[in-house]
């Protein structure tokens, strides 16, 4: 038989029992839509993640007091080692460092602000001029920190947008001076609003030179410093050449932990790309089950037609004539319903960019590749079976069947 | 050389613990051309020995010569072929395909064998004309009367211009009249030098065949073929 023949003998016996073959192109189509839909659920979680980490700004080197043995955040290592105070002369060697780009000693406490009457608390960040840029925030209006002595701070912030709303309202912020603490300070720049990411949320943040914030909350210790690597090679000497300078500056011990934005994106990746390979997994599952449900249809496709089977070897039809146009049809089945899956997953994946649209639920390649090729091959294996039991029928018994 | 040469022919069943023989001991040769009728009571064995001659089954013993060449050792495929392009079967209950049309149902044959589709319209489009079926050919089964089920069908037999046409019961499921009809179109067949085999219950339509077999428990009972010869013995002695 030719092949053409065989794919129209094939759809014509699938179409003749319309019941049969809808219910087991829609198990298939579920099967793909749930590998769509879910793994582009969870590459979509990997990419906003993955995004709101690079936004925080590139080729960045963090330095965290305290000693981390593993890398990670041990609390029995921060217990067991009183760690030496991150100084802002620290930050301020690290700048002489080949590979760095810009450095920021960051500061960070809670206080009030005060303008007018009106009250409320921030979150204050103590830094220097380039943190702006490193973190790659905007000003809306006015500038930045100055360039200056980072031990000598003069008294000026920078606030969040949200803070300029609230203090001022619709007057002029630049130039006004409020009260943060117990320092009046002048307002030289406001930031751009950026609505709430991963990492702070700058509209309700006061930024002020770091000597300042240190004063401010009577401690010696930073936060962070953070270093941005002239590029992305440079990264792993220059988080090497920093543990150096700071151990060298520390009496030769390593009670700093040094991290790098990369590995930090590089674990999240990891971790949600393997989400996604197991949600994908599960969601084959599904798959198999349609898989199982398209050979059962066809076992009763070959039971429902076995006088026609005995009447096409009567007529001559060869077993492989007849195996092949009972795979055909499986194949068809399995064919039909991994379309409209992928068609389906593709609208449910639109569907969910529609209602979050901060939120790439785009399905990868390789699952929608690996779902439709799977529905494919469950459908010819789980089709090879019936498809075999028909071509062995006893065309006498068969034509008996009638 | 015969068409059909049939020699020691046994076919048993095994039902349960005891042995149907279905055929036994069974001797027969069919020239070319010949128009036979076999009869016997229900369960004399005629339907499997219509299989058994139109490879749709295999003896137990014996051997089976069509046109000169041993069928029964031929591998499945080789015996496909054999009814591909050799056999044409007509059945009591016509066994179309449902969903196909009576077109379609035509063709079936030459679709399994491969035949191109300009070929297969051609002689369907003769088949139909020839077997007065031309208003019909875009109807279903379900919406043809019996005598134009049974019309298909036998278009369907013949459709590869076999050498042998075999017909179980062929009139079984018609009223008389059909039957008839389709009695004429089998022995219209006939007369073009088709060979041509059919079970029958009906003695008339048995009457109407050049050759009688009479099977009886597996058994071929009379032949009038042999019995001709006998009869020409007598006299000549
Ligand atoms: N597949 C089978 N299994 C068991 N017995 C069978 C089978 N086919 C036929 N027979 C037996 O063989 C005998 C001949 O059957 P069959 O050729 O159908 O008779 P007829 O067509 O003359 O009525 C019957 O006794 C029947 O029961
Ligand atoms: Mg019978």
């Amino acid at each position: 038989m030719r092949l053409t023949d065989t794919l129209r003998f094939a759809r014509d016996a699938a179409t003749g029992y319309p019941m049969r073959t809808t219910l087991s192109v829609l198990a298939m189509s579920i099967g793909v839509a749930a590998v769509v839909i879910l793994t582009a659920l969870g590459d979509g979680a990997r990419r906003y993640v993955v995004g709101q980490f690079s936004s925080l700004g590139t080729n960045l080197v963090i330095v965290l007091p305290g000693r981390s043995g593993t890398g990670g955040f041990n609390p029995a290592n921060a217990i067991t080692t009183t760690p030496r105070d991150l100084t802002i002369d620290d930050a301020g060697s690290l700048r002489r460092l080949p590979g760095t780009r810009r450095v920021a000693p960051l500061a960070v406490g809670t206080s009030e602000i005060n303008y007018g009457g009106k009250l409320r608390e921030v979150m204050v960040a103590g830094s220097t001029a380039e943190f702006i840029p490193i973190r790659n925030f905007e000003i809306a209006q006015g500038l930045g920190l100055p360039e200056e002595d980072w031990n000598r701070g003069s008294s000026v912030a920078v606030i969040g947008a949200k803070i300029r709303e609230e203090m001022f309202g619709a007057n002029p912020a630049i130039g006004q001076i409020v009260r943060v603490g117990d320092r009046r300070l002048r307002v030289v720049g406001v930031l751009k609003s950026t609505g709430q990411g991963l990492g702070m949320n700058t509209d309700e943040l006061v930024i002020v030179p770091v000597s300042l914030a240190l004063a401010m909350f009577n401690s010696n210790t930073l936060f962070r410093i953070m270093i941005e690597a002239n590029s992305r090679d440079a990264i792993p000497s220059t988080k090497e050449q920093v543990m150096e300078t700071l151990k060298q500056r520390h009496r030769g011990e390593e009670d700093v932990t040094v991290i790098t934005q990369d590995a930090v994106l590089a674990t999240f990746d990891k971790l949600l790309g393997a989400l996604t390979l197991a949600v994908a997994g599960i969601a084959a599952i599904s798959l198999a089950v349609a898989g199982i449900l398209v050979m059962n249809v066809m076992l009763v496709a070959v039971t429902q037609r076995t006088g026609e089977i005995g009447l096409l070897k009567a007529l001559g039809a060869t077993a492989r004539t007849i195996r092949f146009a009972f795979l055909a049809e499986a194949a068809m089945l399995s064919a039909v319903g991994a379309l409209v899956g992928y068609l389906l997953g593709q609208l449910g994946a639109f569907a969910l960019r529609q209602f979050f649209p901060v939120f790439p639920a785009y399905p990868p390649d390789w699952a929608v590749i690996a779902g439709l090729s799977t529905a494919l091959a469950t459908g010819l294996i789980f089709g090879v079976m019936p498809a075999r039991r028909a071509a062995r029928l006893d065309p006498v018994q068969a034509l008996m069947k009638h | 050389m015969a068409l059909i040469e049939l020699s020691g022919i046994e076919r048993r069943f095994l039902l349960g613990d005891t042995t149907v023989h279905a055929l036994a001991e069974l001797n027969l040769q069919i020239e070319a051309g010949e128009y036979v009728a076999v009869m016997g009571p229900s369960g004399s064995g005629k339907s499997t020995l219509l299989n058994l001659l139109g490879l749709l089954d295999r003896p137990n013993e014996g051997t089976y010569r069509l046109e000169g060449r041993d069928v029964t050792t031929l591998s499945p495929d080789e015996q496909a072929t054999v009814r591909s392009t050799r056999i044409g079967f007509v059945f009591q209950s016509f066994h179309l395909v449902p969903r196909l049309t009576a077109a379609e149902n035509i063709a079936l044959p030459m679709t399994l064998a491969g035949i191109p589709l300009a070929e297969r319209n051609k002689r369907v489009a003769q088949a139909l004309k020839d077997f007065g079926l031309d208003q019909r050919a875009d109807h279903k089964p379900d919406q043809l009367s019996g005598g134009q089920r049974q019309r298909v069908a036998i278009a369907r037999a013949t459709i590869m211009q076999p050498a042998l046409i075999l017909a179980d019961e062929p009139t079984g499921n018609l009223d008389r009249h059909t039957g008839d009809e389709v009695v004429n179109l089998l022995e219209a067949l006939n007369a073009t030098g088709v060979t041509l085999i059919v079970v029958t219950h009906d003695q008339g339509m048995g009457a109407r065949a050049r050759r009688q077999l009479v099977m009886e428990d597996g058994r071929l009972k009379s032949d009038s073929a042999a019995a001709d010869i006998s009869n020409l013995g007598k006299i000549s002695g």
